[in-house]
């Protein structure tokens, strides 16, 4: 009974801290330079890493879809059919985000949770400053951005596929160009970037919220930084589950 | 002025501040001392607005803070410069950057007038050529020493310090103490230093306030700190072997 009344406190501060965030401004000139560095924090640094994981996963995807496929009445272009879908529907949204809950969100929290531990946030309040606003609110916005990583692990992935697939031998590049086009509905895509963006905003708050609140010294960041890492993947898992039954079934 | 009107402060069943009323005088160094858990710092974050009270009221020059809107509590914490006890730096800063922050939030001048007046207080404070140094590059002294410039930057009216000599080793504490008590004289305003650090005591004391669990059990300056007969006071003061042996020495002389 106390754990759950905890969690629903916990909800509550949640969004408590949401409000929060968005009241008493910080300086526009000030605020424009953190936006840019979250920017570089959250989304340039996370581009290689997804690059590397989307190309890679995109080839294995291909090459598990081919190897399943023994029946030869099957045609070789569902192999680009089967890997466009796992990618687009489910790969680059969701497990991307899962590794970005780790990579970032992991991150977010830390860095807060040191600036909580080492009195800095209370230094910003003494000064007057609305600390929320001033570190949570940049990363939304730059998270804002973070389709774009999207985009790109969506592109990486039917590639890594497409090399994995023709130059491994298990298909031709004219059968994966027609699987990728077989059947595509325009909406999957609207989908995935729905879901994207809930994912992104997950991804700056949950961590960002953990961080904040935490009590205590070094060990606590470190509790923290897996907490963060556990409760933003079960919150996108969820999420995730929510947004897909609305959306297409 | 600050002055707190028995002020109480709990957290959950635990009651810190226990109805503590005391005025710390303009242009004076007041230090708030007692032990381990006695609620300096408790009574210190109430005052700057880290927490908040359960009752009692809190007085900057006669204005009350519960009384205080939004807008004015903004413009108070402005004239507040604190100096915690890490430094609380901002890591991903230099130390030109840490100092200068409070100017760029609050300040309209432009950046080659705000980097002068980073300059000065650098200067006042004894550090000069670490403008570009970060705050894990420098020692623990330096950190203080930063932190008090960053704090005296936007000319406060209120100084706090908590536990400004702890980690340090004592010439250098001797010489923050100093930096501190200077300061406040320049430029005559109203300090408030949480210590259990009786050179600071000695050195700085002009007006003392000595709590005991959540009470204030003494008040006085640092000439009569070591007078009075109150056994809090004495037990708090001689519990050092130092000043316990010096006692002695007196006793002896007599």
């Amino acid at each position: 009974m106390k754990k759950l009344i905890k969690y629903i406190s916990d909800i509550g501060s949640y969004f408590l801290m949401l409000g929060k965030v968005f009241k008493s401004h910080t300086k526009s000139s000030v605020m424009k330079e953190l936006i840019m560095k979250e920017i570089d924090d959250l989304i340039i640094n996370s581009l290689g890493i997804v690059a590397f994981i989307s190309f890679f996963v995109g080839g294995v995807i291909s090459i598990q879809t081919a190897l399943n496929l023994e029946n030869p009445l099957i045609p070789k272009s569902l192999i680009g059919f089967a890997t466009r879908q796992s990618i687009i529907l489910e790969f680059a949204p969701t497990f991307m985000s899962i590794i970005m809950a780790g990579k970032v969100g992991s991150f977010i929290t830390s860095s807060i949770g040191s600036m909580r531990v080492t009195e800095q946030i209370d230094a910003l309040e003494v000064m007057g400053i609305n600390s929320l606003n001033y570190l949570v609110f940049p990363k939304i916005i730059a998270m804002l951005f973070y389709p774009f990583i999207i985009a790109i692990a969506m592109f990486l992935g039917i590639f890594g596929g497409f090399l994995a697939g023709v130059y491994g031998g298990f298909t031709t590049a004219a059968d994966f160009t027609q699987g990728l086009q077989d059947t595509f509905y325009p909406f999957h895509l609207v989908y995935a970037f729905i879901k994207t963006f809930f994912f992104g905003m997950i991804l700056a708050t949950v961590p960002s919220w953990q961080g904040y609140y935490m009590k205590g010294g070094a060990l606590e960041v470190g509790k923290a930084s897996t907490n963060s890492f556990v409760w933003t993947s079960i919150i996108i898992i969820l999420t995730n589950y929510i947004i897909t039954q609305l959306l297409l079934s | 002025m600050i002055k707190v009107d028995n002020i109480t402060k709990s957290f959950g069943a635990d009651e810190v501040l226990k109805g503590i009323s005391a005025t710390f005088e303009k242009g004076k160094t007041n230090l708030i001392i007692g032990r381990s858990g006695s609620g300096k710092t408790v009574i210190l974050k109430c005052m700057i607005g880290l927490f908040t009270t359960n009752s009692g009221e809190i007085f900057f020059e006669d204005q009350a803070i519960s009384k205080m809107d939004i807008g004015a509590q903004r413009t108070l914490r402005e004239d507040i410069g604190m100096l915690f006890q890490g430094g609380a730096l901002f890591d991903s800063m230099n130390i030109e950057d840490n100092v200068m922050f409070p100017l760029r939030m609050f300040s309209n001048d432009k950046r080659p007038e705000m980097l002068k007046r980073v300059n000065e207080v650098l200067k006042r404070v004894d550090l000069e050529n670490v403008n570009h140094k970060f705050p894990s590059e420098i020692s623990g002294g330096m950190k203080k020493r930063v932190s008090i410039a960053r704090a005296i930057v936007n000319n406060p009216k209120y100084l706090f310090c908590d536990e400004p000599n702890s980690g340090l080793d004592p010439k250098t504490a001797t010489v923050i103490d100093q930096l501190i008590q200077d300061i406040t004289k320049e430029n005559n305003i109203t300090t408030i230093v949480v210590t259990h650090d009786m050179n600071s005591v000695m050195e700085i004391g002009e007006k003392i306030v000595f709590l005991k669990n959540g009470t204030l059990v003494w008040q006085g300056s640092n000439q009569e700190i070591f007078k009075t007969d109150n056994k809090d006071v004495t037990d708090f003061v001689y519990s050092s072997d130092l000043f316990k042996k010096i006692r002695n020495i007196q006793i002896k002389e007599h």
